[in-house]
């Protein structure tokens, strides 16, 4: 197995087609070789490179273009175990029209739920563009057989869930048995239809960029169509240099093996200048094709309402109190 | 979708820039007696900033006078906690009127405002800081003889980091009980001239810092001068052999800090991305106007390719521009001559063979501008792989074996500075055992800090600034 993503010049022809990706995944050992054979990640450097970029200073009408498009890519997010069928339909309310003092306001891309919600979700959406997300596999642990997590994702896609997030098996991942891994991601790939997929690495669990790093390859070559920081229940969740790490795993895949894979953050975003210091690295990382919403989302709760007050401040020129926003 | 950033300068209006300034002697500004004026320019917009005074031989023995008077009378005799009181007080002002010097900086030198903000005025700081701290402990930092100040120190400094060059010649002279004349360099001579402001405001006895501006004439007097008791001079290898001949002989103690031609020399199982963001840090930070930049590339065949390709395509994201802009990376080139310089030896690393290739970006039309550089099929037997370019222009070679890249990395008259990056510890001090370099940076480059030492090795001159041995250049 060559060392080859340390081989795989930018912006030029794929070195990796897709039908030779199934070489890579076919034993432990050659999934192994290859995802040790990537290229180590430098923590000081890589937390010196996005601690860079957070000093971008966005402005005026960069900041106005940053907050729509921070708005449009927002995964509206409930996961609470007090969550009811009246919580999400107000979080779908919202979703489609976020100021509703302002129609400019664009809707956010999707809500997220858990999977017996999604019919609530999915009623309350109707027509407006807005997808419904599912989180699914035994939800945040994913420590559940293979058939629970399968029945899990075919309940929510059953239910109309158009993108599902799912947890990867962080246990498995630790000890090295990466196949493992791998097939849990292809099984819900499969049961998931025309669903996007989402996998959630836990970095928070992974502990080091070099993992991070892999986890990424691993849940790409098995099929994802984007990968995702955290499920929001384990600290650190989505750090600037988390996030950088896994823009360079999408923008290095793509040029590999030709796919475009999406990236998104989920957890502890919750600022309007954490949301832009996000858009900002996507931009001068994986470059300004995947600032778009099929391919960079943000996963939120109460980023949104820091968004439309900043948002509101730039047109009047001044804040608003929080009763001016209203609470979800 | 594309995500333009709106300009965000910041802003000039903290920044009171006189019309003319004079020399600054004895604790005041004055008039020159037999010098004469010139002008100092904006590199980004060629705008006029002041006339400043060019110091003559009267005023250069003036100045010095004045040093000697301050050393007999005050410096000298001070104990060492009352001297790290004006030491630390300096700090503190410095930190105070940071964004003033941050964006004086950036005007009349043309670096980015980022760096000079992030970099060049905290790093500047922290050395008064940290020698602040040895004042009163110079017994402890050379083991087994009772330290005395050597007298006066006669210090010339260059263009590329004005403040922070002040720094490093003033903090540890002044913590170790010298007094100086400084010549800061005729393209950037106004933080020089704000920083002796901050000396009035720390009510830094009169004559301890003494400060005159001038061109190479100015510099000249000042080294040569008998009532210098010790040279400390950042520049050009060319000036500095110069100013060798001219003290040998003289009982001077001298310290130099030369030009470089520093190896970046990337293994192939080096962290890729970071290793990418090393080597634009190393030739592209300040404009690749730094004695120690990492300005040839040494990278093993076998990640060449990739390397180059993830290089160029991070290079396509360098914004250059105006350097007060909060968003750039790369500013303007300090003045036309060394423009000229940057652009005499990019043609002739042409002409000899090597390919060149520039990221598309668009240069202001006034101001000294050159775009960021990479040189790729360069030869050791290249100019542009011996000579130093001091610009944003970087020569790539390649090796194939470790000792090959020693061999390659040592094969120069310079030895300032070196990088190695590899994911291998042990190979790290392999290589660091052998590279003949004042400062080995291990996965970074241009990193500084006050108590590391930094200087050279053969044509990158004698000496070592930071740290304890930085203290040793001014005590005998």
């Amino acid at each position: 197995m060559p060392h080859y993503a340390g081989a795989v010049p930018l912006l030029t022809e794929p070195t990796l087609p897709l039908d030779r990706v199934t070489d890579v995944v076919s034993t432990d050992a050659s999934l192994r070789r290859f995802l040790h054979g990537l290229p180590g990640v430098d923590q000081v450097g890589a937390e010196a490179r996005a601690a860079m970029l957070s000093t971008r200073s966005i402005k005026t009408a960069a900041k106005q273009f940053a907050i729509d498009l921070a708005i449009s890519i927002i995964d509206l997010t409930t996961l609470e175990g007090q969550d009811t069928p009246g919580k999400v339909r107000t979080l779908c309310a919202k979703a489609q029209r976020p100021d509703p003092s302002d129609a400019s306001v664009p809707a956010v891309a999707a809500v997220c739920v858990y999977p017996d919600l999604v019919a609530v979700a999915k009623a309350a959406t109707g027509p407006s563009g807005v997808k419904v997300a599912s989180v699914a596999t035994a939800f945040p642990s994913g420590r559940a057989s293979r058939a629970v997590k399968l029945a899990d994702t075919a309940d929510a896609v059953a239910a109309g869930a158009d993108e599902i997030d799912m947890v990867i098996d962080r246990g498995a991942f630790l000890v090295g048995r990466y196949r493992a891994v791998l097939e849990d991601i292809v099984a819900v790939k499969q049961a998931c239809g025309t669903a996007r997929l989402k996998v959630i690495l836990e970095v928070g669990e992974l502990a080091t960029y070099d993992n991070v790093r892999r986890a990424s390859w691993l849940a790409m070559l098995a099929g994802a169509d984007f990968i995702k920081t955290s499920t929001g229940k384990v600290q650190p969740a989505a750090t600037l240099p988390v996030t950088q790490v896994m823009l360079e795993a999408v923008r290095d895949f793509r040029a590999a093996t030709g796919r475009m894979v999406g990236v998104k953050p989920a957890g502890g975003i919750r600022t309007a200048k954490d949301a832009i210091r996000h858009l900002v690295l996507v931009n001068e990382t994986a470059g300004e094709e995947w600032l778009d919403p099929r391919w960079f989302r943000i996963g939120a709760s109460t980023l949104l309402n820091d968004l439309l007050m900043q948002r509101q401040r730039m047109t009047t020129g001044r804040y608003a109190g929080p009763d001016y926003f209203t609470v979800d | 979708m594309k995500f333009e950033y709106a300009p965000a300068p910041e802003s000039r209006a903290i920044v009171d820039i006189k019309s003319s300034y004079g020399l600054f002697v004895g604790g005041e500004f004055v008039d020159p007696v037999d010098g004469h004026r010139f002008k100092t320019v904006n590199p980004a917009t060629e705008e006029v900033l002041a006339e400043v005074s060019a110091a003559g031989p009267r005023d250069v023995d003036a100045a010095v006078q004045a040093a000697r008077g301050a050393y007999t009378r005050t410096w000298q005799r001070m104990r060492g906690a009352e001297r790290a009181k004006y030491l630390y007080r300096i700090a503190r002002i410095m930190q105070e009127r940071a964004r003033e010097l941050a964006v004086l900086e950036s005007i009349d030198n043309g670096k980015p405002i980022r760096e000079s903000r992030d970099v060049d005025v905290p790093l500047a700081a922290a050395h008064f800081f940290y020698y602040a701290g040895w004042a009163d402990k110079l017994g402890y930092a050379l083991s087994g003889r009772e330290p005395r100040p050597l007298g006066v120190a006669g210090q010339v400094i260059p263009w590329n980091f004005p403040l922070l060059m002040l720094a490093w010649k003033v903090a540890p002279a002044l913590a170790a009980g010298n007094t100086v004349v400084l010549k800061p360099a005729e393209t950037t001579p106004l933080s020089a001239l704000l920083f002796a402001e901050i000396c009035q405001q720390a009510d830094l006895p009169p004559g301890v810092v003494n400060i005159i501006t001038g061109a190479g004439d100015t510099g000249r007097a000042l080294v040569e001068h008998d009532g210098v008791d010790k040279v400390a001079f950042t520049g050009s290898t060319e000036v500095g052999k110069q100013i060798a001949r001219s003290v040998a002989g003289s009982g001077k103690k001298v310290t130099l800090e030369l030009g470089g031609k520093a190896a970046n020399v990337v293994f192939d199982d080096a962290p890729i991305d970071q290793a990418v963001e090393g080597i634009v840090d190393g030739i592209f930070f300040n404009q690749g106007h730094v004695c120690c930049a990492g300005s040839r590339l040494l990278v093993q065949e076998s990640v060449a390719e990739d390397v180059l390709s993830r290089l160029k395509y991070r290079l396509t994201t360098l914004r250059v521009g105006d350097p007060l802009d909060k968003n750039t990376d790369v500013g303007a080139i300090n003045s036309a001559a060394q423009l000229e310089r940057i652009r005499e030896l990019s043609a002739v690393g042409e002409a000899e063979g090597a390919q060149r290739w520039s990221p598309p970006c668009e240069l202001p039309e006034r101001g000294y501008w050159f775009p960021p550089t990479v040189f790729t099929g360069v030869s050791q037997a290249h100019r542009i792989a011996r000579e130093e370019i001091f610009g944003p222009v970087l020569s790539v070679l390649t090796f194939r074996t470790p000792a090959e890249a020693v061999d390659k990395a040592n094969n120069s008259p310079y030895g300032l500075s070196a990088g190695v990056w590899t994911d291998k510890g042990s190979r790290i001090l392999w290589m660091a055992q052998r590279l003949r370099a004042g400062v080995v940076w291990a996965n970074t480059f241009n990193r500084f800090d006050p108590g590391s030492p930094f200087g050279g090795y053969q044509e990158s001159g004698y000496g070592r600034e930071g740290g304890r041995h930085g203290l040793e250049a001014y005590l005998q």
